[in-house]
């Protein structure tokens, strides 16, 4: 526990700056919350450039063949505007390279991770400011080497968002892809790099400056999802990390790590030899299963939050809720073997994993069951934070369920790398975490700023982004059951799959209304920071220790020592008249303090 | 605006369900949007497996879908009737919903464990018992199937085996066994019809085998990213029936020696 620094609360901006404290203070700053802002907003960036590469994809398979609208004469002015098949490659490669290096990953665990932990534990920063700046700047290198990818034939990397060998490490099977690929594993192990330092930070952090009387078990569930997936990041990224410098030493030195003897690529004969392609998977998934946990965890602990704060109750089985997130990541480190269940692996091993997969779904049932439990006899307020948290459990189930056809093994043999998957892994990642993060968003943004957003721009937003994101994915479970395959530039020449092209049009005209739906979401972002109306400290009248701190807080947060008497989701407690009971407030006289009561 | 949120939720469910519906039964807009047929004896347990789950599934899709509806609906702020319940949890009902469901999960785990070893662990075998020879060697390049038949002799790698790409025949109502192996980068050999698909890992050989139980052509599909033309790696499936097979086979063969002689006179 570490003491407040109460004289520095008010913060900046009341004498001119210098252009050094300028930098200081809003650049290279070492305080947790405008690095949080720093990563919200590069990550929200690269979202929207992701979105494009989507609509790409989703152009592509409406209208194969056909010109690109606007960028089509730029890229493609010799082909009469029409992508090459190439091109169609880099597309998906970096549309999925994108959203989950440079937008989820970063955006949960860098800018709400880096915002919100000090805040809800009652502390002034981060334990290790310094490294927590480096966190934010280690990125930098990061997107310039994912724009050097970019920028060099074909226009990204071409081999899947996997990249898997021999595709991605023998230069020859995609010819003039040389440095593209190379550019796009330096780009995905510097993040690593950054995510390193934080999860460190993150760990320490919460481990030791939570505020007088804030046990581990008046944690809020964001913050324990947060502590769980830095321990994930710091377990599993070194293997990545390993996987990604051997696989450019591949490209680069000829070792051959992944490379088997005997290759004949493009008649002729590769260099090198001796390795395994399987071992490069191995590695790959041993950290990028996790990383799926990393790429939800803590987007369910935040919606406990807003779930709790909108229904009036307190979270239905708190404790059950820690243990399963620590059961998903504990079994998150077992199941990677379910990536592979076609892959050649031994097929015995692949009963394995699928027994572990099957038992990882346990987890998150009950996490559904206990969200449920919460809304039960509350009073629901629908807000727009509220709306997006309720859709999160109603998405996630969709994306729960359907992750059961591909735990199991011979039915994973018919749906593996068809859009079944494309279905699932959306139906988690966009409607489960990035409508979390919406909420999110909408939820601390009168903390971040000091205003709130529009709530009717909000609900529109929400409204139109639920309607579109399930006519765009739900229908890709269809594709999926009629075998339609992932990365193809054009089905359709296969009679199996000719007479899909008209549902793939309309997936993508509701690909487009969604996309087209957040410029609301930026416009009431952008407006609400400079003109949203003012709110004070608590504008949702919520309980958690963040919330006690002015709003924007100043250097040092906390303007007062907090001393925390209970958890953080105590509504409508009968030992107070109102219908929140913040953690600092003391009890009432003639009551005893509550024992940890959660059950 | 509450009563209008809950019915936005209630639609999760209700088109859901309807959307499966209509792509399962046959006619109407979503006809053939559903499993392709499948003409694999070993097929049918894999589409049994996935009707069963879908089922399964779906109970759960709509009771957590309609739970919600109706908890948003009764305990909206602006028409609730009861006081809010105050209460931290229940060690029973915890209890009771994480044992059911495991022990679901481990019933389908354990379940479907035969259909697995079938598809890929128990190859066929002769009248000796002995493992059924290959009928032919399928090898992935970038972007074409290069197929080898065993000739005359029924045994690959010998000197009568006969060559060609991307047309795969196969005899029906047989047990058929094929190597699959790849020359440059990944594969996947996927035969939707066959309700088969298995990677294919250059420096490794491997095994795939059906029964096919209908006559007719299908597609043959690289699903695993193999390159800038991943997308036209196609080849197609001929079931034939045995004559047909065998009068196939032999027009290859004579083909295959008529150009052998004559680039052979060209020296």
């Amino acid at each position: 526990m570490t003491a407040v620094t109460v004289d520095d609360a008010h913060g900046h901006g009341h004498h001119a700056m210098t252009l050094r404290q300028f930098i200081n203070t809003y650049v290279f700053s070492k305080d947790h919350k405008i690095i949080g802002l720093q990563f919200l907003f590069t990550t929200l960036l690269w979202f929207l450039v992701g979105g494009l590469l989507a609509l790409g994809i989703r152009w592509q398979l409406a209208f194969p063949w056909q010109s690109v609208p606007v960028i089509g004469n730029l890229l493609f002015a010799a082909e009469g505007g029409q992508m090459s098949p190439e091109f169609y490659t880099t597309l998906f490669t970096m549309h999925a390279t994108v959203m989950i290096f440079f937008v989820i990953i970063p955006i949960l665990a860098g800018a709400f991770g880096n915002y919100l932990i000090p805040l809800m534990i009652g502390a002034d920063d981060m334990a290790f400011p310094t490294l927590n700046m480096l966190s934010y700047w280690f990125m930098w290198p990061a997107f310039f080497c994912i724009i050097m990818s970019f920028m060099n034939p074909p226009y990204g990397a071409g081999a899947g968002w996997t990249s898997y060998p021999p595709l991605s490490s023998v230069s020859a099977a995609a010819p003039g892809s040389a440095s593209a690929q190379t550019w796009w594993l330096l780009a995905v192990t510097l993040v690593g790099v950054s995510s390193m330092m934080g999860s460190v930070n993150y760990m320490t952090t919460i481990l030791q400056m939570r505020a007088p009387g804030l046990t581990m078990f008046r944690l809020p569930l964001t913050i324990w999802a947060m502590f769980i997936t830095a321990i994930l990041q710091a377990f599993a990224l070194p293997v990545l990390t390993a996987a990604g410098f051997m696989q450019i030493f591949d490209r680069m030195a000829g070792s051959g790590f992944f490379v088997p003897e005997g290759l004949v690529i493009n008649n002729a004969d590769a260099e090198s030899g001796g390795g395994q392609p399987l071992l490069w998977q191995h590695l790959f998934w041993f950290y990028s299963h996790p990383a799926v946990y990393i790429m939800i965890l803590p987007a369910m602990g935040m919606v406990s939050d807003i779930l709790a704060c909108f229904a009036r109750k307190p979270i239905f089985g708190y404790k059950p809720m820690v243990y399963s997130i620590s059961g998903i990541a504990g079994l998150g480190f077992i199941v990677w073997g379910h990536h592979m269940f076609v892959s050649g692996m031994n097929p015995m091993l692949g009963l394995t994993f699928m027994v572990a997969t099957m038992m990882i779904a346990l987890p998150s049932a009950v996490k559904v069951f206990n969200w449920l439990g919460t809304i039960w006899g509350g009073d629901i307020k629908f807000t727009t934070p509220m709306l997006f948290a309720l859709s999160f459990v109603s998405m996630f189930v969709i994306g729960g369920l359907s992750g059961i056809f591909m735990a199991a093994t011979p039915v994973d043999i018919f749906i593996h790398d068809t859009y079944f998957i494309v279905a699932h892994f959306h139906y988690v990642l966009f409607s489960g975490t990035a409508m979390a993060v919406f909420g999110s968003i909408y939820f601390w943004f009168p903390k971040m700023f000091g205003r709130k957003m529009n709530e009717t721009a909000g609900k529109w937003h929400f409204f139109l982004t639920f309607t579109f994101l399930n006519g765009t994915f739900f229908l890709m479970h269809i594709l999926g059951a009629v075998g339609f395959p992932r990365r193809l530039a054009d089905p359709y020449h296969y009679a199996t799959f000719k007479h899909l092209l008209p549902m793939n049009q309309f997936i993508t005209y509701c690909a487009i209304g969604m996309v087209a739906s957040q410029v609301i979401f930026a416009a009431n972002f952008f407006y609400s920071i400079f003109k949203g109306p003012k709110v004070g400290r608590n504008p949702w009248n919520a309980n958690g220790l963040e919330w006690m701190a002015p709003s924007p807080p100043g250097h040092g947060n906390f303007d007062f020592q907090p001393i925390v008497y209970r958890g953080p989701y105590e509504y409508n407690s009968p030992e107070v008249e109102t219908d929140f009971y913040p953690q600092t407030q003391p009890p009432p006289d003639g009551v005893e303090p509550a024992a940890d009561e959660a059950h | 605006m509450g009563r209008l949120w809950s019915l936005l939720f209630l639609t999760v469910p209700i088109l859901g369900v309807a959307i499966f519906v209509l792509a399962v039964i046959p006619g109407g807009v979503f006809d053939d949007h559903w499993l392709p047929v499948n003409i694999n004896e070993h097929g049918q347990i894999i589409d049994d497996l996935f009707m069963f789950i879908l089922y399964l599934t779906g109970v759960i899709f709509i009771a957590t879908g309609i739970l919600m509806f109706w908890f948003l609906w009764k305990y909206d702020t602006e028409k609730r009737t009861e006081p809010v319940k105050f209460t931290h949890g229940s060690h029973t009902i915890e209890i009771i919903w994480s044992i059911l469901p495991a022990a679901t999960l481990l019933f389908i785990a354990i379940y479907q464990m035969d259909a697995w070893a079938s598809h890929k662990m128990e190859p066929p075998v002769d009248d000796h018992g002995d493992p059924k020879p290959a009928l032919v060697e399928v090898t992935g390049r970038q972007f074409e199937w290069r197929l080898r038949y065993a000739g005359r002799d029924g045994e690959l790698y010998t000197k009568d085996d006969i060559f060609t790409v991307n047309d795969l025949h196969v005899p029906v109502n047989e047990q058929i066994v094929i190597v699959i192996k790849s020359q440059d980068v990944l594969h996947s050999f996927f035969l939707p019809n066959l309700r088969i698909k298995q990677d294919i890992i250059p420096g490794m050989k491997q095994q795939v085998w059906f029964q096919a139980n209908q006559i007719g052509q299908y597609d043959l599909v690289c699903a695993e990213l193999c390159g800038w033309g991943h997308y036209k790696m196609r080849g197609r499936l001929w079931v034939d029936s045995a004559d047909d097979f065998a009068k196939w086979l032999e027009q290859a063969e004579q083909e295959q020696n008529s150009t052998e002689i004559a680039s052979a006179s060209q020296e």
